[in-house]
């Protein structure tokens, strides 16, 4: 089975979509003969041409507008922002648009699109370019959230993305862009329903809910608290925000009384603080030990200084140590 | 362009007197606390909706902002149905969940009123796009007040049209203010139409710059919206401005200190509907009996409207948490 990395399973899933269904098309900034800002659509333009990989204007709300419009129409569009920092002019179109318009008007339209936005920190890109905003939009009903961790569900929630109905924000951990590879079968339909959670690794002591590139940190934590110290983490990967798999979520927590939620954006009011509020609310007599959270610093931004950047994010070694200090207590 | 049958303007007349009555009644039902929430007329400028979305054919679309109720009646909208839309209803044309600023029909090709001023407007240009790649000879019709001229959303949208030669006529309906701000207080051009050279080239070659129409007249806002639509079905966009006047405030309730009852009554003299009755008593001799039938028709049409909606059910728990998602 071919490895490939996270952003090739990207660009392998919009093709093969591209190939099956002549509804869906690309559009956003560079997309076309240059292949994107990180290259996720290198090879499109070529094979599908100017009509169904669109290079837009440097305009964001425009790219997710022309996008709901024609979604509306019965098209399938996939709009790229270059940057999830660079999503917010196109956020009324997002939140008051895309997400309300199958609600508003009784069933009568809908709006089949996805939305795909590089996010996270680690790779010094500073204010700007850096941003977890997965929150904004996970607080939004009517949009669905998808965050892959694997080159695997890479390409299998992002095809399932493009043939679901609904508007589906699809964040990429963009520091896992390369650095994230594995197998994924060749020729094959992969497809990863929206919805499940993934439970990646098994274990008794502590579960670790993450997503994204946190969900590759604790994968790592997990095997080091393991060696070192005989803890063994259950690992849960979220990988859909948005409907959350709250079963799957409880059912670990059940397993092992103690929960360790890690995010990469600013802490206060972020996606964890829910999911350790469903779990005091719906699993609280199986609580062992506080639900903890770790997370990106309440600052304003990502700094750019790669020290205060590695400050400000949670990194392997300290989702190993929170992890100990859980199992300690 | 042919002047229409007398049957096509009787019916314009039809329409113009139908919204005007159904939004008297909507302003009754409002003071009576039977309409809830915001209720923006459109009197004063019925002959911009109706002689526009006549220009339309039936397959084209027609997307617009909260100032909705004229262009939903206008393109056929059942009164009944939008009548109860504004009472909440389920019967309404989104069951209750839009209200009068967010009226809809798939079927009609209506998308809609919005409450975001201009929001819709990059929408339109989506939907522009849509009917392009699949080639089919559809133009839409998006029209906005004066205020959203000065949003981001306005010039974006513009701009991607003429990039992309999208079939889209751009309608400004301007009535002289947003909210209680006139156009000169809020725009560098006096002209609102003139915004369209900045998408424009010198070899004519993007956004076409249309004509400043009288907007209280609907034979001239029929003849310029059918010839924009005739330049979008095979050029691309273009963008004209009719000019209107609001003769209620901008909502129910609004104080109106931004302009004077002199400045408002001069309007009241050279309402759409007035000037076209005369226009057709003088055109058809002994007309008037068949006008004052319309007239009548009208009144019980809107009547039975509201006899429905308020016989109507109310929506439900159930409605309450429907449509959140697709299954």
């Amino acid at each position: 089975m071919p490895e490939i990395t996270l952003i090739e399973g990207l660009r392998q899933a919009m093709d093969e979509e591209m190939a099956r269904d002549d509804r869906v098309f690309i559009t956003g900034e560079d997309v076309g003969p240059r292949g994107g800002v990180f290259r996720a659509t290198v090879g499109l333009f070529d094979k599908y041409g100017a009509d169904r990989v669109i290079d837009s204007p440097l305009a964001e709300l425009s790219i997710v507008a022309i996008g709901i419009g024609a979604a509306m129409a019965g098209m399938h569009p996939i709009c790229e922002i270059q940057f999830a920092d660079y999503i917010f002019p196109a956020f009324n179109q997002i939140v008051n648009e895309a997400a309300l318009i199958h609600y508003r008007t009784g069933g009568d339209w809908h709006c089949p699109m996805v939305i795909r936005a590089p996010y996270g920190g680690g790779i010094g890109g500073g204010l700007y370019h850096s941003q977890s905003v997965e929150a904004f939009f996970a607080h939004a009903p009517g949009l669905k959230v998808v965050i892959p961790s694997t080159a695997y569900d890479a390409k299998g929630l992002l095809k399932a993305a493009i043939r679901d109905p609904n508007p589906v924000m699809f964040f990429e951990p963009k520091k896992g862009y390369r650095l994230i590879r594995g197998e994924v079968p060749d020729g094959e339909d992969v497809l990863v329903p929206i919805g499940p959670a993934n439970v990646t690794r098994q274990g008794t002591d502590v579960t670790v809910y993450a997503y994204g590139m946190m969900h590759h940190y604790a994968l790592q934590a997990a095997q080091t608290v393991a060696a070192q110290d005989g803890i063994e983490c259950e690992v849960v990967d979220i990988r859909t925000l948005v409907p959350l798999d709250k079963e799957t979520v409880i059912a670990s927590f059940k397993k092992t009384g103690k929960a360790l939620i890690v995010y990469e954006d600013n802490r206060f009011l972020g996606y964890g603080a829910e999911i350790a509020a469903i779990l005091s609310d719906e699993a609280f007599e199986y609580m062992d030990g506080p639900i903890r959270r770790l997370a990106g610093l309440d600052v304003p931004g990502v700094p750019f200084a790669h020290t205060m950047q590695d400050l400000f994010m949670p990194s392997p070694e300290k989702i190993a140590s929170a992890i100990r200090d859980l199992a300690a207590y | 362009m042919a002047t229409p049958k007398k049957d096509t303007l009787l019916d314009w007349y039809r329409q113009m007197v139908l919204i005007r009555r159904f939004e008297e009644r909507c302003a009754e039902l409002y003071q009576q606390g039977l309409i809830g929430g915001f209720l923006h007329l459109y009197i004063g400028q019925e002959a911009t909706g109706v002689g526009a979305v006549a220009a339309l054919r039936e397959n084209d679309h027609v997307i617009t902002a909260y100032r909705d109720h004229g262009i939903a009646l206008a393109r056929g909208l059942d009164p009944k149905a939008v009548m109860a839309e504004m009472l909440g209803k389920r019967t309404g044309v989104s069951g209750g969940k839009g209200g009068s600023m967010h009226l809809a029909d798939r079927e009609r090709h209506f998308w809609g009123g919005y409450g975001i001023v201009g929001g819709h407007l990059p929408l339109a240009a989506g939907i522009a796009l849509a009917a392009q790649y699949e080639e089919k000879d559809e133009v839409v019709l998006a029209l906005m007040g004066d205020g959203a001229t000065n949003i981001g959303y306005f010039h974006e949208s513009l701009n991607l049209s003429a990039v992309w030669k999208l079939p889209v006529v751009w309608l400004i309906e301007n009535n002289q203010y947003g909210m209680g701000t006139s156009v000169e207080r809020a725009s560098g051009a006096k002209e609102l139409v003139r915004r369209a050279l900045a998408y424009s080239s010198e070899d004519g070659s993007g956004m076409k710059m249309g004509p400043r129409i009288d907007g209280m007249d609907v034979l001239a806002v029929h003849d310029a919206v059918s010839e924009a639509i005739e330049h979008a079905r095979k050029h691309g966009p273009i963008l004209i401005e009719s000019l209107t006047y609001r003769l209620e405030g901008h909502s129910m309730g609004d104080p109106q200190r931004y302009r004077t009852k002199e400045e408002v009554e001069s309007f009241v003299e050279s309402g759409p509907i007035g000037r076209f009755r005369q226009v057709l008593i003088d055109k058809y001799k002994g007309v008037e009996s068949t006008l004052d039938k319309i007239d009548e028709e009208a009144l019980q049409a809107v009547e039975d409207a509201v006899e429905f909606a308020q016989n109507s059910e109310d929506p439900t728990y159930e409605d309450l948490i429907s449509h959140v998602y697709v299954d």
